[in-house]
């Protein structure tokens, strides 16, 4: 299946010696008539598209004002060039996030700008040909949206808005990527990105129930399409599906039952995740959030809380009350939404959990910051409160944490490698060559400080990174959910944990 | 698109495979996919592929991993009920390269 070498990985990360063209070939599926339809956009690549590819930027640019501003403002001073995982990891110089921005740029100056329409060769305007539209194609889904060279441009300008424009205007035209917008298509029909129906969703909680009750001996539920619940829990279809996902969904529902929460999740909004973003629709982004309102309304809760989803948190966080807001129907007096994080964090605060550290003493974490939470959104009311948050209900669960080079966390964070809609099997050679910086900071601490595992808490990054690694010489299960860590620490009342502890389960444990 | 040739049928695949019509799925397809990675299919194999079968009946999606390595486990005992198992019969993921052979929707999203 990989018919690609897997670059060398080295002690520090450095910038590699130019390889021109040597992610040209990388393309995704491209959408069937039917993704695109069920989206609004044509089903194939319509005849006249040049003209409606210029009439959509157009359309876009008075939309947006940031998107004319970062297609006039670069000066071209390079600080970005080194700044993107994925022109590190495959040395393709139109991975440079200015280069990938001057794919759009040189045809906006031709079709937009005085000197471009009269002297394009002066100023790098070009026409927009088929060759361009590949190009678009290709690297407009080598990107990941990621935002960290945003971070490093002086202009402020940011490449992942650059990249969602291109793909809008590529939809528009009818060559949309079969990865999103199938997934945006079952969001419609099903509930979530994964397809999965309600009876089968309902037949993983229970299974999960079991499982617990087994583990721990208490009755820990996980409520499904409750009436009158208090929370709403919103989390990415990946939880009820994917390994380290499922142990997070685990560790929400013991907190949740340990400070006797009345929650529930929804069949209808049984989805975090929201693809739209990725394809730059406000129209998409904004019908698959109205799915969120609607079952929050239904259901008749009084708070709304995001499980550990990266791109949700940003559009949680930042857009959704624009998108479907006001959320006046719900409880004042918590965030609108609110993290699962910020709820634990704020219990484990309050001493209402009883945590047993030793039960991850076989574990020294490290923590990934997630993109989209580190650059796109907030935990806490104080800014860096989205660092904090994770850190600190991993120290408070663990006793073994050390993080990774600052230049590689925070806001300085690497992405994964599969966020923006990179999460397919078609792009698996871009995929793992675009983890080559975070598995280099990782491989570090793993060699220097004794890390074995490293906490995530995005669906994404927990399926990318469980993928990818083991490119690199990692195992799967070096991978793990926040939520798992506190699953595994926490010590319920009336549990089997709590009685070993105590001494008051009537075995003789040596231990 | 491409297809699959058996006994004298035509089976229209997607790009990497998936049977596009899944109700024409019939058990000597899955050899016939599994050929193309070079993999032989052994009861081992079959027990995975027909508790897939038997849950998308009922559910119309694939199990998730957990679902999938607690029954395998309940059928063939706990050593085998585990994901390091599947994955020694199905390397490239018990979740996709399994669902591909027995004729199940490829599980898509963050997983």
């Amino acid at each position: 299946m990989a018919d690609f070498e897997t670059p060398e990985i080295k002690e520090f990360i450095g910038i590699p010696a130019l390889q021109e063209g040597s992610m040209a070939h990388s393309s995704p599926f491209i959408a069937y008539t039917d993704h695109q339809e069920a989206l609004g956009y044509p089903g194939e690549l319509v005849e006249n598209w040049q003209q409606v590819a210029l009439d959509k930027m157009d359309d876009l640019r008075s939309r947006y004002r940031s998107f004319q501003v970062f297609l006039d403002s670069c000066v071209k001073c390079g600080a970005c060039t080194d700044k993107c995982h994925y022109f590190l990891g495959t040395s393709d110089p139109k991975n440079m996030p200015v280069a990938r921005q001057d794919l759009l740029r040189k045809v906006y100056r031709r079709y937009f700008t005085f000197a471009g329409k009269y002297f394009p060769k002066l100023v790098g305007a070009e026409d927009l040909t088929e060759a361009v539209l590949d190009d678009w194609y290709s690297y407009f889904h080598q990107c990941s949206q990621c935002r960290r060279c945003s971070v490093f441009c002086p202009y402020g300008i940011d490449t992942a808005e650059i990249s969602m424009a291109a793909r809008e205007i590529m939809d528009a035209v009818g060559k949309g990527q079969k990865y999103c917008n199938e997934i945006i298509g079952k969001v419609f029909t099903v509930g979530n990105n994964l397809g999965l129906p309600g009876k089968a969703l309902a037949n993983v909680l229970e299974g999960l129930e079991e499982d617990v009750e087994d583990d721990t001996g208490v009755a820990v539920k996980f409520p499904l399409d409750v009436k009158g619940a208090d929370i709403l829990l919103v989390t990415p279809s990946a939880d009820f599906f994917a390994e380290p996902h499922i142990d997070g969904l685990i560790g929400y529902a013991k907190v949740f039952h340990e400070t006797g929460a009345s929650w529930t999740l929804s069949t209808t909004a049984s989805e975090a995740g929201n693809f739209g973003m990725f394809i730059g629709s406000y129209e998409n982004m904004r019908r698959v959030s109205m799915r969120i309102r609607d079952a929050a309304k239904e259901l008749g809760v009084k708070r709304i809380i995001f499980g550990e989803c990266g791109h949700a948190w940003r559009i949680a966080y930042s857009f959704l009350n624009t998108l479907v807001g006001p959320f006046d129907f719900l409880d004042q007096s918590y965030p609108i939404p609110q993290h699962i994080l910020e709820y634990t964090w704020g219990e484990l605060e309050k001493g209402t959990l009883r945590i047993n550290k030793e039960e991850n003493d076989h574990m020294t974490l490290t923590f990934h910051d997630s993109c989209n939470v580190a650059r796109g959104s907030r935990m806490g009311d104080y800014p860096g409160g989205q660092f904090d948050y994770p850190r600190n209900v991993i120290k408070a669960v663990c006793n073994n944490y050390v993080d990774m080079d600052p230049k590689t966390t925070k806001e300085a964070t690497f992405c994964c490698g599969g966020g923006g809609g990179l999460l397919t099997d078609d792009l698996m050679e871009i995929r793992v060559k675009g983890v080559l910086p975070r598995a280099t900071a990782l491989k570090s601490v793993v060699e220097n400080e004794g890390v074995t595992h490293m906490a995530a808490i995005c669906a994404i990054c927990k399926s990318q990174f469980t993928k990818t690694l083991p490119y690199y010489g990692f195992t799967m299960d070096q991978i793990v959910s926040v939520h798992q860590l506190v699953s595994e620490a926490l010590v319920m009342k009336g549990s089997e944990q709590e009685a070993e502890l105590d001494g008051t389960d009537g075995d003789d444990t040596e231990e | 698109m491409a297809a699959i040739e058996f006994e004298g049928k035509s089976y229209e695949v997607d790009e990497e495979g998936y049977l596009v019509d899944l109700t024409q799925w019939v058990p000597g397809l899955a050899q016939i996919m599994a050929n193309d990675e070079d993999a032989v299919l052994t009861d081992a194999h079959w027990e995975v592929l027909n508790f897939l079968r038997e849950y998308y009946e009922e559910y119309q999606i694939a199990p998730a991993v957990r679902v999938l390595t607690k029954a395998i486990g309940k059928k063939l005992g706990k050593d085998k009920g585990n994901s390091k198992y599947l994955y020694e019969l199905f390397p490239y993921g018990p979740g996709k390269q399994a669902c591909k052979y027995a004729g199940l929707p490829k599980p898509t999203g963050c997983v």
